[in-house]
């Protein structure tokens, strides 16, 4: 069974003006489209071609780096769209916002540390808010890595990441990645991170 | 003593249609500068307040290879461009890669894979090894052959800000057009030093 690449459940246009039409088209069409297409190349005739992401993910150190970077690619893109929504949705609450104060101190506090693993990974790679049992941690991964990889330094479930290669924003944003990551606040959907935290 | 910004050879539109002026005003003014800041800020009080760059990117770590190594690299990019220059090797040169790799055209190919595949940010290199052998490396991030000893002739920057705006996605195409761009005098003035 052939991975797939998923539609969005909103427009191109949608998320502007933090994150642009061109940016979303090209992001999706041809670098989510070329990993989705990539893996399933790099996982034909090997012994995980029928298995989930997730498991996949699980013994990347295993198996040949094309399934490490364009698995990667694949999943954290997934992640990617899910977790972001037109003008934001919410904001932390219930379970999550109590794991966000006892982990973290406080809301502001967590997004401190996530922007700036977000603003300091050198580099292309993503940021993540991670659930490590009943703890939540902030990381940052190079290149296509994520957190449910064996050889990720911090291992977990993400459950909110940023994408901070330049693809990701340079079209509208050139050098200035803080600026995209102080953006991409203002879209994230809450309610999606919180179905993913397992309280 | 704090690194400057080195001025461009030649202007910033110089090398259109192949390399925007867009891109080379923002590649210069904004990325190289700002890791020539970063450098000049992380020394400070460390044992490379008064290194050189060459010094800097063979024993360095962290921030400060980052930072100073990505300057020397830019540098170096910048350097080998110029918008009349030659545009096939010359001489003493063309023969080490007819040499080493067979004809140009294999040696195109083989850089171009090289610049290709390089996964996520870096660079491709042609090098020149101690035993005077050429090489292709690929290195990631702020990586350089200098720090194993090798000496960089010719490097294509793969970070997605050396061509975005121009290509976005189609870094090939960006690699088939830096071609047009890079002057071999400048790469034989490396090979003989």
């Amino acid at each position: 069974m052939a991975f797939e690449l998923p539609k969005l459940s909103y427009s191109y246009s949608a998320l502007e003006p933090h994150i642009d039409a061109r940016t979303m088209e090209i992001h999706h069409t041809k670098h989510h489209a070329a990993y989705t297409n990539n893996l399933n190349a790099a996982v034909q005739g090997t012994n995980v071609s029928n298995k989930r992401i997730e498991e996949i993910m699980a013994v990347v150190s295993k198996l040949p780096v094309a399934i490490r970077n364009n698995g990667g690619g694949y999943y954290n893109h997934n992640l990617y769209w899910e977790i972001l929504t037109p003008g934001g949705a919410n904001a932390p609450h219930g379970v999550l916002l109590d794991a966000i104060n006892d982990s973290f101190g406080s809301v502001d506090s967590f997004k401190e540390a996530f922007v700036k693993a977000a603003v300091t990974r050198f580099g292309s790679g993503w940021a993540w808010l991670i659930q490590k049992e009943n703890k939540l941690v902030v990381s940052s991964t190079p290149n296509q890595d994520n957190p449910l990889m064996d050889v990720a330094e911090v291992q977990g479930t993400p459950i909110l990441g940023i994408d901070v290669w330049e693809h990701a924003y340079y079209l509208n944003y050139q050098n200035r990645r803080p600026d995209y990551v102080e953006a991409f606040w203002n879209l994230i959907n809450w309610d999606e991170v919180a179905r993913r935290f397992k309280g | 003593m704090a690194f400057e910004l080195p001025a461009l050879p030649y202007a910033h539109d110089a090398l259109e249609p192949y390399i925007s002026a867009v891109t080379l005003q923002f590649h210069h003014l904004k990325h190289h500068q700002a890791y020539v800041n970063n450098v000049n800020n992380l020394i400070v009080g460390t044992p490379f307040e008064n290194a050189t760059l060459e010094e800097i990117v063979r024993k360095a770590d962290g921030g400060i290879f980052n930072n100073g190594a990505q300057v020397y690299n830019h540098t170096f990019y910048f350097e080998q461009f110029a918008a009349d220059g030659c545009r096939e090797p010359q001489g003493e040169l063309k023969a080490a890669i007819e040499k080493d790799f067979g004809s140009t055209e294999a040696f195109k190919e083989q850089f171009n894979k090289a610049a290709a595949t390089l996964f996520g940010s870096g660079w491709a290199w042609l090098v020149k090894t101690a035993d005077g052998r050429l090489e292709i490396v690929q290195t990631s991030n702020a990586g350089c052959p200098l720090r194993d000893g090798k000496t960089p002739l010719l490097t294509c920057d793969v970070w997605e800000h050396a061509y975005y705006l121009d290509k976005q996605n189609l870094r090939p195409k960006y690699i088939e057009d830096f071609w047009k761009v890079v002057d071999w005098q400048v790469i034989s003035k490396r090979f003989s030093a």
